[in-house]
């Protein structure tokens, strides 16, 4: 069963009257329908194609937030081997809003860690919905510490609405926890790759993805706060998200332009909700490519090269 | 405060303002009401005399009552590329900025500076809430950087004093790059083996607070300052609860362990020069209002000798 976003309307309603056909010749043998089923296939794979041609910033952020799109969890499963999960943040609790551990990448060990945000009511509950608390961002200090020191590739994962805003969050220190984890990836001598898989929210996610690459997918956002708070305080009207997405350029074509992310991962036609396979296979092949190009070099020049890369940015602005 | 303070002073104020006086000559304090007048205040280093409550405290005034005698040297900051996105909401990023230079008389969210403390040479760098709530974008990154390239460079520990809302929304995802690259920042003062003082001031939050505000070496706040990572409404909103009272204030923060101290703005600047000589292995400091260092100029390396553990400090 095929979740449709509020823009995809019309081209349910095709697809749906493409079913609905199939379902009534299926139950009379005299009906002929595949023409008529045909052509409504047709009607729909070509609005499919148009509509995700032209995706508008918040529409961008819908399909950046489809709940059908592939997870964390599921990249671990599919591109690694060996995945081996480790816990804790050795302080207060595991986190299970960030996941991470040991894993095999084409047969090179990795450090993986990504936020996930779980896939039904039960699981959601349980990984908080991909927010973070502070252990979380400790955990993944934890583990970014632990791959330098064994000199294995660090890969993290992005998919977070941002980090979690409670009580005991702010307690114990989650703008210190966010803190220390990008100054972890900036000290990390070891290549540091991020992938934005969903969605990339504000502090939560640059913890994360302060990295020698880091690439989004096709549909994927990044920005410094929802287009919904942004639309609350600048124009005191939370339905004003349109106009927000607009304005923030959270899309990887305005971020890839300003030259804070470094590759764009195609998805397939419809977004990466409509062909799992598919889009684990484009970031299967970007992180082989992007892995080869960090292999060989030194500690020293990883390091450097991710400090100066940052120091750098927004330098010249978007041409618009 | 007493009946004649209460109801004298508004009285005169409203008899000067009819003679078309500039109007800011009283302020209400916004903890207890009292009326206080600005030079009052301001000789109180911003606090109110009455119930202690710190207000905000401007870059340039604050910088005054700091550096010995008043003098400093502003430290240039590099300009970065205006409105990178043309960002409009209801109104234009760019007016919004003249807007804000216009009410502040400033450039923009921070000040940096070097001078001496207490005969102690160092760089100190101060946000200005008042401009566009002191918010952090690519101009505020390039003053950090810039703060700790020029601390680096003369062998000076860096205090920081922040305040802001958190990140400028209007230049979009360069506001949270400033999060990387001020903590590249910091890493060069320590590489450099500097001190690095943070002065958290009421509010800091987001973030702000998620990167420079919360790498200092020492921690020190102003009393009742709000610091946080998601501001208490947002919190309030997300686990439907009342949020108890304090919550995310200095206080509770020091009970939280996330602070090394709670100190008065009247005693701010005699702890930050002992805390910064004993850090750089200094003898003890010559205390109260100096005169103003003689011959303070950009780059004076007598002056700077004294930064170096075995330097003459005397003063």
């Amino acid at each position: 069963m095929q979740n449709y976003l509020e823009f995809e309307k019309p081209l349910a309603e095709i697809e749906g009257k493409a079913e609905e056909l199939r379902a009534m010749a299926r139950s009379s043998d005299s009906m002929d329908v595949a023409d008529e089923a045909a052509a409504l296939d047709a009607k729909a794979s070509k609005m499919l194609d148009t509509l995700y041609k032209s995706l508008t910033p918040w529409q961008k952020c819908q399909v950046a937030r489809h709940p059908d799109r592939p997870h964390c969890r599921d990249y671990i499963a599919a591109l690694f081997d060996e995945y081996t999960p480790l816990a804790g943040d050795r302080n207060f609790a595991d986190d299970h809003s960030v996941m991470g551990g040991l894993a095999r990448f084409d047969g090179t060990p990795v450090m993986v860690i990504g936020h996930e945000k779980g896939s039904d009511t039960k699981s959601r509950i349980e990984r908080n919905f991909g927010m973070a608390r502070p252990e979380g961002y400790r955990k993944a200090i934890r583990l970014m510490e632990l791959a330098s020191r064994f000199g294995l590739p660090v890969v993290t994962l992005v998919d977070t609405p941002g980090a979690y805003p409670g009580k005991g969050a702010e307690e114990r220190g989650q703008s210190e926890a966010i803190a220390r984890a990008t100054e972890k990836c900036l000290q990390v001598g070891v290549p540091l790759i991020s992938i934005i898989i969903g969605e990339g929210g504000s502090g939560g996610a640059v913890a994360f993805a302060t990295g020698n690459r880091v690439a989004m997918l096709e549909h994927s956002i990044y920005s410094v706060i929802s287009p919904e708070g942004c639309a609350s305080i600048l124009w005191k009207d939370a339905e004003k998200m349109r106009e927000a997405a607009e304005a923030l350029r959270l899309t990887a074509q305005d971020l890839k332009q300003l030259g804070v992310v470094d590759r764009i991962i195609a998805e397939p036609r419809g977004g990466a909700q409509r062909d799992r396979d598919a889009v684990l296979n484009s970031v299967r092949s970007a992180l082989t490519a992007m892995l080869k190009e960090l292999s060989s070099k030194s500690p020293k020049k990883l390091i450097d090269e991710r400090r100066k890369k940052f120091l750098k940015m927004g330098s010249k602005g978007l041409a618009a | 405060m007493n009946w004649i303070s209460n109801y004298v002073r508004p009285t005169i104020n409203s008899l000067f303002s009819r003679r078309e006086m500039p109007e800011n000559l009283w302020t209400k304090c916004p903890e207890c009401g009292t009326m206080l007048f600005h030079r009052e205040l301001a000789d109180n280093l911003m606090v109110c005399p009455s119930c202690d409550h710190h207000m905000a405290f401007r870059p340039r005034e604050r910088f005054a009552a700091l550096f010995d005698g008043g003098i400093f040297v502003e430290v240039k900051v590099p300009e970065p590329v205006a409105d990178p996105l043309a960002f409009k909401d209801q109104k234009k990023y760019p007016d919004r900025m003249k807007a804000a230079q216009k009410n502040t008389g400033e450039a923009e969210a921070m000040l940096v500076a070097e001078g001496e403390i207490g005969r102690t040479p160092i760089v100190a760098a101060a946000q200005d809430f008042s401009f566009m709530g002191g918010s952090m974008g690519m101009y505020v990154g390039n003053a950090i950087i810039a703060a700790a390239e020029r601390a680096v460079e003369l062998k000076r520990p860096l205090i920081i004093f922040s305040a802001a809302g958190g990140a400028r929304m209007q230049e979009g995802i360069l506001s949270l790059m400033q999060m990387p690259r001020t903590t590249v920042a910091v890493q060069m003062l320590k590489e450099a083996g500097l001190p690095y003082i943070v002065v958290l001031t009421h509010p800091t939050t987001g973030g702000v607070t998620a990167s420079y505000a919360m790498l200092g070496d020492v921690h020190i706040s102003e009393p009742n300052a709000l610091i946080c990572f998601a501001g208490p409404r947002v919190i309030e909103q997300t686990i439907r609860e009342k949020l108890p009272e304090g919550f995310q204030r200095a206080e509770y923060l020091l009970d939280h362990g996330m602070l090394d101290r709670v100190t008065h703005r009247r005693d701010l600047r005699d702890e930050l020069i002992s805390i910064t000589r004993m850090l750089c292995g200094m003898g003890p400091p010559v205390k109260g209002d100096l005169p103003a260092p003689v011959g303070t100029t950009e780059g004076d390396d007598t002056k700077d000798a004294a930064a170096k553990p075995d330097g003459d400090d005397a003063g």
